[in-house]
């Protein structure tokens, strides 16, 4: 070992050991040299997150005024909390908060139970044949853009030609015009999102389902435990943990919605707007369409301190439940 | 023996039969949706307008195919510009994702809490769409170009995460022998690990590849309607969403507006734009299998 690398390792040098010896600074800059490469390497990434995530962050400041384009950010006369007031007057906040939350606790919970009930039901199928083709099958709609998911959408409910309201003509029943129904959609939305996610969701749970000891399972039966029982007392005990962490990180992110989905299925429909319209679709058409990119940012600011919150409490239920889970 | 296997037989034939009907049921109600966008773009536009969007062509017509070919130009435009940003923005993200991922997990790198951290508090807190809007228009001054779909997509928090668990696997005593042996930690990663990844960079890179392909949020926001080439969602929204899209692209043809079929014309451009993913869905789905079930419980 040469004596440099000796000296850098001995208590002196370390500033957590005699933090007012000035040596903090050498330190840290001989950590630097030692570690040059592996940082030079992942430079580009540091300077990708600076850029695309680290950069906007301060912009959030246009919550805080009323924001003029042609005079840029600091001309612009500084309101204070006027934007949030306005939002929350106008009942506009309570209504997005409350859609995205609803839709989704909608989706963990039901997309869970699906998934949870399909891995089950696919251990239970024997032909490998079969489990595989539709395991695939089941897994393709995760592939699609969310344009072509709302073009699928609409063959279904259009009005004039959707295939739902030829099966009821068929019928000899009323068609349905459900674009022009908002109680409809919140059906709609998660029906959609189920049926996305149904696949990708049921590979985690059916991979946990098959790391299950098989002589465990073996001792079950010749103990003369049946397929229910089995069900009961030995896979879904097993999938627990797993859907607890799943469960609980997803509900750190109920203050996230999928843009790409509600506006793809719904547009600017302002007619389903009471029934469909989520913080991000607000916050889109804030900034595009009403150009109003004060009230936008007022939005996004709320959002990523209530959703850092719910994060920050999530993960603290997760550690307390499985330290080994948590993120931090 | 036998008592055994007859009392079994009862509750798993049951759970068993179940298993298949319902697994059944859930596979066609996957597969219709899209039999149904096949369908219809296969039909002559007037059945559609008698008896509406059906599984199986009641007339049997190309005129939405030809049409959406007439203008080769716009689709094979549009495919091209696709395919660059895929295979550009795949290759590239790929490289530095798993160039971070292995110096992050490296057990004698530094720094590589301090850089974990600040990759995953971008997950955690962000500045939201306007700040991002007006870094991208007025900072960066990419308004219609194509870089402003290009660099966004590069990489994700979660993609060099898993990255990381995946690289995690290889042993630190490669690394280590290949220092003693005077190797820098670059060449070691260019030239040991990377060859040693290549399920890891498939998994990745497919997940990298889908999302350039399936790329229209940023295309929306930033690449406008006077551009000649959209990347290919961008086409098909504003052919799914804008009639006079249809329209004019059946202009050149001696076709009157009115009888321009606007229904399967939809149909078959999104059946052109999703054309590519279905032939090689089959060969790359146990790819994306890998990743889901490395990188969902612990992300």
């Amino acid at each position: 070992m040469n004596p440099e690398a000796r000296k850098a390792e001995s208590p002196i040098s370390d500033p957590r050991v005699y933090p007012g010896s000035g040596k903090a600074n050498t330190s840290f800059w001989k950590k630097v040299r030692k570690n040059k490469t592996l940082l030079l390497m992942t430079s580009p990434v540091i300077l990708f997150f600076l850029i695309f995530s680290y950069l906007p962050m301060p912009g959030l400041y246009l919550a805080f005024i009323k924001y003029n384009y042609g005079e840029g950010i600091l001309k612009s006369p500084f309101i204070g909390l006027e934007n949030f007031r306005f939002l929350a007057q106008s009942g506009q906040l309570a209504t997005i908060t409350i859609n995205t939350v609803l839709y989704n606790i909608a989706f963990i919970l039901l997309g869970n139970f699906l998934q949870i009930l399909v891995a089950v039901l696919l251990n239970e199928v024997a032909s490998t044949r079969f489990k595989k083709a539709t395991q695939t099958i089941m897994f393709l709609p995760y592939f699609i853009s969310a344009v072509i998911v709302g073009l699928l959408v609409y063959n279904i409910l259009n009005y004039d030609y959707g295939f739902l309201n030829v099966i009821l003509k068929n019928l000899n029943l009323e068609p349905v015009s459900a674009y022009s129904t908002p109680a409809a959609w919140p059906f709609i939305i998660i029906l959609t999102n189920l049926w996305q996610g149904v696949g990708y969701g049921s590979i985690v749970y059916f991979a946990q389902i098959t790391s299950i000891d098989s002589e465990m399972v073996e001792a079950a039966s010749i103990d003369g435990v049946n397929a229910f029982q089995k069900i009961r007392y030995i896979i879904l005990p097993w999938l627990k943990p797993t859907f607890v962490i799943l469960l609980l990180f997803s509900l750190g992110g109920v203050l996230k919605g999928n843009f790409g989905l509600f506006y793809n299925l719904v547009g600017n429909n302002s007619l389903l707007l009471p029934t469909t319209d989520i913080i991000e679709t607000f916050v889109f058409r804030a900034l595009m369409i009403n150009f109003n990119f004060s009230q936008s940012s007022a939005v996004s600011l709320y959002q990523s301190i209530f959703g850092f919150a719910l994060v920050l409490f999530c993960n603290w239920l997760v550690r307390r439940i499985e330290p080994d889970y948590s993120l931090f | 023996m036998t008592r055994k296997a007859i009392r079994l037989d009862a509750s798993s034939y049951f759970v068993k039969g179940f298993a298949y009907i319902f697994i059944s049921l859930l596979t066609i109600s996957c597969l219709i949706p899209f039999l149904l966008m096949i369908g219809t773009s296969f039909t002559n536009e007037n059945a559609i307008r008698e008896f509406g969007f059906n599984l199986w062509p009641r007339q049997f017509d190309l005129l939405a195919y030809r049409l959406v070919f007439e203008n080769p130009d716009l689709v094979i435009g549009s495919y091209i510009v696709t395919i660059l940003l895929t295979v550009c923005g795949t290759s590239i993200g790929l490289f530095l994702i798993t160039m971070t991922g292995y110096a992050l997990q490296r057990p004698d790198f530094e720094f590589r809490n301090q850089i974990s951290f600040y990759i995953y508090f971008t997950t955690l807190f962000s500045g939201g769409l306007v700040p991002f809007y007006l870094l991208i228009v007025k900072i960066l001054g990419l308004k219609n170009n194509y870089l402003a779909v290009f660099l966004p997509g590069l990489m994700s928090p979660w993609l060099i995460i898993l990255m990381k668990n995946f690289t995690k696997s290889i042993p630190f005593a490669i690394t280590e022998s290949a220092k003693i042996d005077g190797a820098n930690d670059f060449k070691i990663f260019a030239s040991i690990i990377l060859p040693m990844s290549k399920p890891a960079l498939a998994t990745v890179g497919l997940f990298l590849a889908l999302s350039y392909w399936n790329e229209w949020y940023n295309s929306m926001l930033f690449l406008e309607a006077n551009m000649k080439y959209r990347p290919l969602q961008l086409f098909l929204y504003n052919v799914v969403n804008k009639a006079e899209y249809i329209r004019n692209s059946a202009a050149s043809s001696n076709i009157p507006p009115i009888d321009v079929p606007q229904e399967t014309m939809k149909m078959a451009t999104a059946i052109v734009a999703i054309g590519p993913i279905m032939l090689v869905y089959p060969f790359i789905q146990k790819y994306f299998i890998k990743g889901i079930t490395i990188g969902a419980v612990k992300g």
